[in-house]
């Protein structure tokens, strides 16, 4: 492509932006050894630019700079001015450097346009190939897809080829043995077949002959004498009787023979069920204890099974005794057994687990258990010594007791030995109750007498005392002089009353005197103590042991019986609480019992 | 053990007579009788052609010699020796001849099979017995000698009469399920009947003594079957060889096989120990007998051969048949029970055995060969291949 007209060149310039931008590619080496800052617009005004390089006072200057350009372009002519000053150039030479710039211009452009084309069309190519590119890839993609599909085909075939070979094979040789027994059978066949027919090519030829030969030898049996009966006996007619003496015989034989096999059978049976119970029994021996010691949820259900299986055995045992052969006998049976086993195989692979989780736990702790299982056992066994020892000497005991209660005059002798002690503080005691007794009753005496006297007294004293008020009142009127003497009467039963006090204190003092033996050893009660109750003390009299007990409680009644003899009813009431205190004080001297 | 001189025998006609005292043999058309004892001749007969079957009564005291060409049987007492007796079948021909075990009847079976003809001795009477069967084993008594069962065919089916031998009365008369009868056999304790297919269908059925069913047994269908049957003799087991080269027995209580044994061509059961005939002369085939114990006498053959035992595992020489032949020459064919019902002896395969006998103490077996015998003395409970 030639550019040849101007026209085209100015078109080319008239083209704004694509111009611009093409030019900035064709351009662009120039502007690198450029006169910087100059960027050159090609636009309409282009003189307005090329004004801008040259003015009035750079004339020369751009002039050479021309030149200089043109030489490198490789134009040989230079700009000439034509007058040393002014602007005014040498039109000649600058028209021809002009032209040829136009020149190369156009060769540039031409060559610009070409190389457009050029990359149009490579590009044009570039994307025809890379269509085409991406169709191949698609098209080998479906390819690859479809050999392995094939592939897969190939191989599914091959398997059904490799089956149906095995197949074929199996069928060659059942053929082939279906084909041996064939033969041999047809071989039997022929053989018999043969065999049959020579028979009767024989048979036909000896009817022949026969029919031929009607000279028959006779048969008959030619005997010197008869023989007898093997068994002796004589030959019978042929009756129906016989014939059923026959059947009999045959049914007998049966029979006999049927019976042996029964009881044969019966034994064996009778044997075997034997063993079953047997293990039956052992089973559940073994399985009992093991399902007692199983957790409580599994408990009630084992109990119900045992009773259950103790149920079958009871119903088993007495059903044997019944009938052997019982269906229902022998149903149960197996059915415990079945059951019994089933529960002793589960146990025992409880058991194989358990002791397979035991054999994967650690060393020490098989270690640990073994040992405290032996510490275990080592103290039982102690303690199972000490129990021994201590029931040996126990039973020692025992014995000499028993041998003792044999020995009436030496086991009295011991007992009197063990209560000997006993019975010299009994006697003692006794002694001292009959002391007791003794000046209790003085006492008593005394005290009923003082009580008398002192009532006495109280009644002279209330006489006097009466006869002194009479007196007194009468003294109102001169009589003093009697009155006096009643008062010494009433002094002297004062006084007299008194006297019982002071005897009740000697008594007292008499008592403090004696001397407390306690066969208890319990401490004594002081005798400021306070005095205690007598449902206290009657307590604790009947909680004393032993024949001085009953002894003690008669005292408690006697003196409760007794009581004093009453005076006057106020008196009375001191009277018996002193009594009570007096025995108290008794009591508690003798048998410091609080 | 010492040796007799050899004696001639014909047709291998030798034999011990019931209650063990004498021994005759025949020669030729001649019959000895020698003391066994002493092998002195007491009675020599001679009969009137060469002597086809000879056979000793149950008492002991006839022997019946059978001439099959002829159709002859002759009849010689021990006791007196002028007494003769002479049955002719005339033109009718003569197959088999045998006593009842009683000892007083001759059966006598026809050629061609038509008939049976029982000849009394007592009464001079004949009884004919139609249609019976040409098997294997056709005829068998019971132990106790009460019943006969006879296999008969009739109209292409097979039936089974049972007769009473006392006075042949027929006692039952009927059908069985097999295709074509082979053989029948009692049971020992004479309740059970035993009766086998030919080797085409493996059946075997038990009839009690009054003729009903009691059980089918049947292996396997279509390849050879039943071979040989062997009662034991306490009754309750019943061996079934067959050409499957195993033997299979029954129970007598539910008659379902309790147990199979097997015949592998290469031992290797730790529990079996091989006996191997080891032969100085190289000529003689060596036999191989998985037995137990060791004792062999021949001098009387030049041979010396010795029992040796062979470590296992043993591969045993198969001999495979030849496919297009009848009768082929595999599977067990000879079973004997020893007499206190332990031990099976069995003879599988193609080896010259021809037949195995138990001591009747149960602890020896005596195997003959077509040339040779060997006894066999137990003394361990192993079970027997």
């Amino acid at each position: 492509m030639q550019c040849t007209n101007d026209f085209d060149v100015f078109s080319l310039f008239s083209e704004g932006p694509d111009i611009s931008s093409i030019s900035h590619v064709t351009l662009s080496p120039s502007r690198h050894n450029h006169v910087p800052g100059y960027s050159l617009p090609l636009s309409r005004s282009s003189y307005s630019v090329i004004s801008a390089f040259c003015t009035e006072d750079n004339v020369p200057q751009s002039i050479s700079y021309l030149n200089q350009e043109l030489a490198v372009l490789g134009l040989s002519m230079c700009i000439e001015a034509s007058s040393s000053e002014g602007a005014s150039l040498k039109a000649v030479p600058v028209l021809n450097a002009m032209y040829e710039l136009l020149q190369i211009n156009k060769r540039n452009m031409c060559a610009l346009e070409e190389m457009e084309k050029e990359q149009l069309k490579k590009l044009s190519t570039l994307e025809h190939i890379q269509i085409s590119n991406s169709r191949l890839k698609d098209q080998l993609e479906l390819s690859m897809r479809e050999k392995s599909g094939l592939h897969e085909t190939e191989r599914q075939l091959q398997l059904k080829i490799k089956t149906l070979q095995s197949c074929l094979k199996t069928e060659k040789e059942e053929v082939q043995k279906l084909q041996s027994i064939i033969a041999s059978r047809a071989s039997q066949y022929s053989h018999d077949a043969k065999r049959k027919e020579r028979e009767a090519a024989k048979l036909k030829e000896r009817l022949s002959q026969l029919l031929v030969d009607r000279k028959e030898r006779k048969l008959a049996i030619d005997v010197l004498n008869s023989l007898g009966r093997s068994d002796g006996k004589r030959s019978m007619w042929k009756t129906a009787k016989l014939s059923a003496s026959h059947e009999s015989e045959m049914y007998k034989t049966l029979l006999g023979d049927y019976e042996t096999s029964r009881k044969a059978l019966i034994l064996e049976n009778a044997e075997l069920k034997k063993v079953l119970q047997q293990m039956k029994k052992e089973m559940m021996h073994i399985l009992a204890p093991r399902q007692q010691s199983t957790s409580g949820a599994t408990a009630a259900d084992d109990s119900q099974e045992q009773v259950e299986s103790d149920e079958e055995k009871a119903g088993n045992t007495s059903r044997e005794a019944l009938d052997h052969s019982c269906e229902l006998a022998r149903e149960q049976l197996l059915n415990s057994i079945r059951q019994q086993w089933r529960k002793l195989r589960n146990h025992v692979e409880k058991l194989d687990q358990v002791s397979q989780v035991h054999n994967q736990m650690e060393s020490n702790k098989e270690t640990i258990p073994l040992e405290t299982h032996e510490d275990e056992m080592e103290r039982m066994r102690q303690e199972v010594q000490q129990c021994r020892e201590f029931i040996h000497a126990q039973q020692q005991l025992l014995q000499q007791q028993l041998n003792t209660s044999f020995d009436d005059e030496t086991a009295a002798l011991l007992n009197d030995c063990y209560t000997l002690e006993e019975k010299e503080r009994l006697k003692e005691e006794w002694k001292l109750f009959e002391e007791q007794k003794k000046n209790f009753e003085k006492e008593r005496k005394n005290f009923t007498e003082a009580a008398i006297r002192l009532g006495r007294e109280k009644m002279s004293f209330e006489e006097d005392r009466a006869a002194w008020l009479k007196n007194h009142f009468l003294n109102a009127t001169p009589f003093a002089n009697r009155r006096r003497y009643s008062s010494s009467d009433g002094q002297s039963a004062l006084s007299v009353r008194s006297e019982p006090e002071v005897r009740m204190s000697s008594a007292k003092a008499k008592r403090s005197k004696s001397p407390t033996y306690t066969t208890f050893s319990t401490p004594k009660p002081s005798r400021s103590s306070p005095v205690p109750s007598t449902t206290e003390l009657y307590r604790t009299l009947r909680l004393l042991p032993d024949g001085s007990c009953s002894k003690h409680s008669n005292r408690g009644h006697w003196l409760e019986t007794s009581t004093v003899e009453e005076g006057h009813p106020q008196i009375k009431s001191n009277l018996q609480a002193r009594a009570g205190e007096m025995s108290i004080f008794t009591f508690g001297e003798d048998h410091s019992v609080t | 053990m010492n040796f007799s001189e050899v004696f001639k025998q014909s047709n291998h006609l030798c034999k011990v007579s019931p209650d063990g005292k004498y021994l005759a043999t025949c020669v030729q058309y001649r019959l000895v009788v020698r003391d066994l004892s002493t092998l002195q001749i007491l009675q020599l007969y001679t009969c009137l052609d060469q002597v086809s079957h000879m056979e000793w009564s149950s008492d002991s005291l006839f022997i019946l010699c059978a001439m099959y060409k002829r159709g002859l049987v002759q009849v010689w007492s021990l006791e007196q020796p002028d007494w003769h007796c002479k049955i002719d079948e005339g033109s009718i021909g003569l197959v088999s001849s045998r006593w009842s075990p009683d000892g007083r009847h001759i059966l006598n079976t026809t050629e061609f099979h038509l008939r049976i003809t029982v000849w009394s001795l007592c009464t001079k009477a004949v009884s004919y017995i139609k249609y019976p069967k040409a098997c294997q084993k056709g005829i068998d008594f019971s132990r106790d000698g009460c019943y006969m069962a006879l296999a008969e065919r009739r109209d292409c089916k097979d039936y089974v009469s049972i007769f009473v031998c006392d006075d042949w009365h027929l006692l039952r008369h009927f059908e069985t399920e097999t295709q074509d009868l082979a053989g029948l056999e009692w049971s020992p304790n004479g309740c059970v009947l035993a009766v086998w297919d030919s080797c085409l269908e493996y059946k075997v059925l038990l009839y009690s003594l009054d003729g009903r069913l009691l059980s089918t047994y049947s292996a396997y269908e279509w390849s050879l079957g039943v071979k040989s049957v062997s009662w034991s003799p306490s009754s309750q087991f019943l061996a079934i060889g067959s050409y499957d080269e195993k033997v299979r027995i029954l129970n007598h209580i539910t008659w379902k096989k309790i147990v199979q044994f097997e015949h592998p061509a290469t031992i290797d059961n730790t529990k079996a120990i091989v006996y191997k005939e080891v032969d100085r002369r190289p000529a003689v085939v060596s036999d191989e007998l998985s037995l137990h114990n060791i004792t062999m006498g021949s001098t009387l053959f030049s041979t010396q051969s010795k029992y040796e035992i062979c470590p296992l595992p043993v591969q045993i020489p198969v001999v495979k048949p030849e496919p297009d032949r009848a009768n082929p020459k595999i599977g067990v064919s000879v079973l004997a029970f020893s007499s206190d019902s332990r031990y099976l002896a069995t003879k599988n395969g193609s080896f010259q055995v021809q037949s195995l006998n138990w001591h009747c103490s149960g602890d020896s077996v005596i195997l003959l060969g077509k040339d040779q015998l060997c006894l066999c003395y137990m003394d361990t409970d192993y079970e027997e291949k």
